[in-house]
């Protein structure tokens, strides 16, 4: 019984020879040691032709089970020695996460643009259409034909670049708008939003540019009343600043429009308790608004006994400015990259 | 216009808190923007915890250390000269107060006074404003010994309380001030700064102030009486009047008085006037101001004496007229005036007197000698006003008030009050009567209204006597004819329409009255108009900003006003563009800013300028117009332009990686073929191109057939100098936006992806250096046909291999079938075919 005796003593010694192996080589090493063609049990196999014949089947029987001992123990260290060598490669990768990312190059919209799509996208909803017009003007559609002849006291409410070009100027606001539209589509009622670049010759300040974006608001129909354009108002008003905040109407006056009012929004910063934007009031001038002058009506085409409308006019910048804390309108047009990547 | 609370008073009943006055009178119109405070206290916080919702400034004065006071004799200081003492009562004891007050010094040494004097005294620790100090600047009055003499109270300057900026002298109050009296008691005043409206006209005056206090508060309106008659011998026949245009002047009065002394008016009346904000002269002058304060109504005085001498002894004749050509006049500013014909002055028959309506002339004034005064209360067409106040740039309170318009039903009005305030203030009699002439009546009108007009504009349902009721409260005369309101225009206000448009200022004053904020909320009810066609156009435009923001451009907004000079940096010498003719403004702001833009590229490279050293990639774009004059037409074209421009590194440069190169002609180019297909353009075509902006050798035109789509490049580095670039080339396109909106089709389809394998190959191929590339790649689509799904070039070669003269360009070619796998055979005779088309259209050859 040699033969047996000496498997079992190679499989011990095969076996205790692989604890100690700890890296790929020695494991290769080791398999062919003790797996290989000179291994002990291989040996064993091509030595079985001289046993005697009574007792081949028995050693055939414990080759086997030395073989496939130790091939299961030779698969158990190999996997162990992966697993191992991944931990160690995984270890030896981590990154230091706080480093910073690389970007790629970000373009982005004007804040003007993205404020004035905010207000297209909420007046859209209810119903108005952008309307286009000029920056170069006539006098006539920017004033006379707005109720507000040569002369008129109201024109001193706004301070007019001319062009060389007589009765030729550049709009003060986008009105002129509101009576190339109703010209356009007289007598159909219209709900048109009227978005435009509009110039005042006065000194530029945090508060206002000599250039600036205007959005008018005009709709005009058979039963539109004072309530609609109260509602119509609020609604945007509070949508675009926040559900919660007041809205109050203060009379005043625009000669293309009766009744004239100014809406007040409730400050965004100190919601009506006073604090410095506000100049203490709690309130916030938004918008100058009324219902469409008869006059207007009629220069636009319309017979003012039947119809009625409403306008009001609001700048994208102030409310960006109220909703981004912007300190100084005349950012805008500057175009410092490091204000626009805030957008 | 500022309104003294003390004064408004006079004429209607409050009994509102201030901060609740000022919060009425904004919500109806009347724009409170400023209480200054003149002795009140400051309102309390409001108990909800919202603080003053009006902005406060000005002095409060405090009960008990500002009082009435009276000096019983006035003494000289034992050490100084410039300073006396005074005995004075306090109402509780005897003080001695030191001061410097020039206007007490008539007094030194005349032993006990026998009417002492009034004034307002500071006690010790009393808070005022510092006299001596420029501005206001609060002091607490503190013990100190001045001269040897102990100093511990003051008797008080305007400046010192905080009324006016006046510090000549020491107040002296009216004599019959109740001695120990608070100050603030006695004349504790707030004035409230009210931003007038143009169409409230009528508000620019105490009493249309409390006319509107009277409409909103319910409580009646007290007019001022009148109580010194006219008892003198009747003004006609002392004075004529010719109106030569009546539209420019409807109506002119004149009154007389006779035996005034001019002389300082009453304190309060003194102190009324500078709280409004106007300077008192004397007691004739001060009476015209004041009554244009209480009523709009401007008036001037003219010294009866002056003008009948003029007239050579007779009685004199006003005449109102137009300036005659040339005529000049030196107004009371000393300035010597060039008229213009529409400028109306007001003569006598010696000659021309005053500006009317706007400023007097020196010769005719009131002086301190003058005894019988002539008082002129008229009214002149307003915008005629207004061309003469921009012409002269000459503008008074008078004529700020008559610019904006004054009713004629005022001028008599005025003339009887003016007359009345000068007999209390400056003694005389008045004449019976007046001359008057009006021949150009006013017609205000009468307006109809329904209950249903009403319920129709404002949603709230009225009765014909509800309205009726807050029309008279404005003074409108109210009748009803079944169910229609008439309502009457009142004799003050030129603001209301006819017909239409008065219907309308009907409702707005109801509308007010009511309060806007107690008007309902509703939404609009009426169908949906139909499609306006601008509006896609613009959310077209949108779309093409999102897809060049997608592409990793920055939007940016220019000014569109700009100048010739700064545009012309763009240009080689030479360039038409130079001479090409702009809008010009009549008045720029500055020379910077002094034609409206032809260019959106220069406008753009002038942000490019500005951020150049602010990051290591630039790249920008806007849309916007340019204006383009035409010949013949009176506004200019305005072009939409899309206008991009790069410069720098091609990527944000990272920590951990080389930085990439800078952007060069072919990344701009990307950037306009992926814009191209954003909009889904196809078969756009790109050929070099001449400019004078451009690099010529760098430099494209994109045309989609005919149509030019734009032209982009690198600057020339001419043009590149004059700016404040660095060394990366900078890239920019100027596009036509009608050109690429038109080109974009307005709706596009998609193909389906094939599920078959696709064969891919490449091939390389050796053409002349001459051939552009893209006739290379068209000739390989031509040859490959529908099967051919895909050309990328990737490889240009050029070397000995090749020989001179020659290029090999290399490209990746898919070829695929939508029904089908493609075999070897059919592989092979695409192949042929692109290899044919090549060699027959570009000789080219297969490199090997
Ligand atoms: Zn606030």
């Amino acid at each position: 019984m040699d033969e047996l005796q000496s498997l079992e003593q190679a499989q011990a010694a095969a076996l205790a020879a692989l604890e100690a192996v700890n890296d790929e080589a020695a494991l290769e090493a080791w398999r062919i040691a003790h797996l290989g063609r000179s291994a002990p049990v291989m040996l064993a196999f091509s030595r079985l032709g001289q046993a005697p014949k009574e007792l081949r089947p028995q050693i055939g029987q414990a080759a086997n089970r030395v073989k496939q001992a130790l091939e299961e123990a030779f698969a158990a260290r190999a996997q162990a020695l992966k697993e191992a060598a991944l931990q160690r490669s995984l270890t030896a990768e981590r990154l230091d996460v706080t480093l910073p990312g690389r970007r790629p190059a970000q373009g982005s919209l004007h804040i003007e643009t993205q404020t004035l799509r905010e207000m297209y996208r909420i007046f859209g909803e209810m119903g108005f259409q952008v309307f286009r017009a000029p920056d170069v003007e006539t006098d006539e559609n920017n004033f006379t034909a707005l109720n507000i002849p040569p002369y008129h006291p109201a024109r001193d409410m706004w301070d007019t670049f001319y062009t060389t070009n007589p009765g030729v100027l550049l709009r003060t606001h986008t009105s002129p708008g509101q009576i190339r539209a109703m010209r356009q589509f007289a007598p159909q009622p219209i709900r048109v939003v009227l978005p435009g670049m509009c110039y005042r010759y006065e000194q530029a300040s945090s508060r206002k540019d000599i250039q600036f974006t205007q959005v008018e608001l005009l709709a005009v129909g058979y039963h539109i009343t004072f309530g609609d354009f109260k509602g119509t108002l609020r609604d945007f008003a509070q949508r675009i600043f926040g559900e919660s905040l007041r809205t109050r109407l203060r009379p005043s006056y625009f000669p293309f429009t009766e009744p004239s009012a100014e809406m007040d929004v409730e400050c965004v910063i100190c919601r009506g308790k006073g604090c410095a934007l506000c100049k203490g009031s709690g309130w916030l001038e938004i918008m100058g608004c009324g219902m469409v002058h008869p006059t207007v009506l009629q220069n636009g085409g319309y017979d003012p006994a039947k119809f009625s409308g409403f306008a009001a006019g609001i700048g994208p910048g102030r409310v960006a400015m109220l909703r981004h804390a912007i300190e100084d309108l005349r950012a805008f047009y500057i175009n410092d990259v490091r204000f626009l990547e805030q957008f | 216009m500022k309104i003294p609370l003390s004064w408004l008073r006079d004429y209607v009943e409050i009994d509102l808190s201030l901060e609740e006055l000022a919060r009425r009178l904004t919500m109806a119109g009347l724009e409170v923007e400023e209480i200054r405070l003149v002795g009140l206290p400051m309102p309390p916080a409001n108990p909800t915890g919202i603080p003053h919702e009006f902005n406060y400034t000005g002095l409060s004065w405090e009960p008990d250390k500002i009082v009435v006071a009276q000096i019983d004799e006035v003494m000289p200081h034992p050490n100084a000269d410039r300073l006396v003492l005074c005995r004075l009562n306090d109402g509780t004891a005897e003080q001695t107060v030191l001061t410097g007050a020039p206007n007490l010094f008539e007094y030194k040494g005349r032993g006990p006074l026998p009417a002492p004097l009034k004034v307002a005294y500071a006690k010790e620790g009393a808070r005022i404003y510092d006299g001596h100090q420029p501005g206001q600047v609060l002091t607490t009055l503190k013990r100190a010994k001045i001269r040897g003499i102990e100093s511990y109270s003051m008797v008080c300057s305007e400046k010192e309380l905080g009324i006016s900026e006046e510090h000549e002298g020491i107040i002296i109050l009216d004599a019959d001030a109740p001695t120990g009296m608070p100050l603030v008691d006695y004349m504790g005043d707030a004035v409230l700064d009210i931003s007038i409206l143009p169409n409230m006209a009528r508000n620019a005056c105490v009493l249309g102030v409390a006319r509107e206090v009277s409409a909103l508060t319910g409580r009646p309106l007290r007019l001022p009486e009148r109580r010194v008659p006219a008892i003198g011998p009747a003004v006609e026949g002392l004075a004529r009047i010719e109106i030569s245009e009546p539209e420019y002047n409807p109506r002119f009065t004149l009154g007389l008085i006779r035996g005034v002394k001019p002389q300082p008016s009453p304190y309060w009346v003194q102190r009324r006037l500078r709280l409004a904000g106007m300077r008192p002269i004397n007691s004739i002058v001060d009476a015209t101001n004041y009554v244009m304060l209480e009523t709009c109504q401007p008036l001037h005085a003219f010294d009866y004496g002056v003008l009948t001498r003029r007239a050579g002894g007779k009685a004199p004749t006003i005449l109102t007229r137009r300036a005659a050509p040339g005529e000049k006049l030196t107004t009371l500013d000393g300035v010597e005036r060039s008229l213009d014909e529409f400028t109306v002055l007001v003569c006598d028959t010696a000659g021309a007197l005053s500006i009317a309506g706007v400023m007097g002339g020196a010769e005719s004034e009131v002086t301190e000698a003058t005894t019988d005064v002539l008082l002129e209360g008229a009214s002149w067409n307003f915008i005629n006003i207004r061309r003469t106040v921009g012409a002269q740039k000459l503008n008074s309170e008078a004529a700020y008030r008559f610019a904006r318009g004054v009713h004629p039903e005022l001028a008599p009005y005025g003339v009887q009050l003016g007359l009345e305030r000068m007999a209390l203030w400056s003694g005389g009699q008045i004449a019976a009567g007046l001359v008057d002439a009006y021949p150009l009546p006013q017609a205000d009108p009468e307006v109809a209204l329904t209950a249903q007009d009403v319920t129709r504009a404002l949603d709230i349902h009225l009765s014909l006597e509800e309205i009726a009721a807050l029309l008279s409260r404005l003074g409108f005369t109210c009748r009803t004819e079944g169910e229609t309101l008439y309502a009457k225009t009142p004799p003050n206000r030129l603001d209301i329409g006819e017909g239409l448009v008065g219907r309308a200022d009907l409702i707005e004053e109801i509308a007010r009255l009511v309060g806007f904020d107690n008007l309902p909320y509703t939404r609009l009810a009426d169908p949906l108009p139909p499609p306006v066609e601008e509006d896609s156009t613009l959310w077209a435009e949108e779309h093409l900003r999102d897809v060049l923001a997608g592409l990793g451009l920055r939007e940016v907004i220019t000014f569109r006003m700009t100048s010739a000079e700064r545009e012309a940096r763009l240009y080689l010498p030479g360039s038409p563009e130079l001479e090409a003719p702009y809008i010009r403004l009549a008045n720029p702001i500055s020379p910077e800013r002094a034609v409206m833009r032809r260019s959106l590229l220069a406008s753009v490279l002038e942000v490019l300028e500005r951020n150049i050293r602010l990051r290591d990639r630039l790249a920008f774009f806007e849309i916007g117009p340019v204006f383009l004059p035409v010949e013949g037409q009176t506004l200019p074209d305005e072009a939409g332009r899309v206008v991009i421009a790069l410069s720098g590194r091609r990527e944000v440069p990272a920590w951990n990686e080389a930085a990439s190169g800078n952007m060069d002609f072919y990344d701009l180019k990307g950037i306009i073929e992926s814009l191209l297909d954003g909009l889904h353009i196809r078969g756009a075509e790109y050929e070099p191109a001449g400019s004078d902006i451009f690099h010529p050798g760098k430099c494209a035109r994109v045309r989609l057939g005919e149509q030019v789509l734009g032209v982009f490049g690198e600057l020339h580095p001419i043009v590149k100098a004059r700016y404040d670039f660095l060394a990366a080339p900078v890239l920019a396109a100027d596009l036509h936006l009608s050109a690429l909106l038109e080109a974009s089709p307005a709706g596009y389809t998609a193909s389906s992806v094939s599920p078959y394998p696709p064969v891919l190959e490449d091939l390389a191929v050796v053409v002349d250096e001459a051939i552009p590339a893209g006739q290379v790649a068209e000739a390989i689509r031509q040859g490959g046909g529908r099967l051919l799904a895909g050309v990328r070039l990737f490889d240009i070669y050029r070397g000995e291999q090749i020989g001179p003269g020659k290029k090999s360009l290399a490209y990746n070619l898919t070829y695929q079938a939508p029904d089908r796998t493609l075999t070897d055979q059919d592989a092979a005779g695409i192949r042929q075919r692109i290899i044919r088309r090549l060699e027959q259209d570009l000789g080219a050859r297969l490199r090997s």
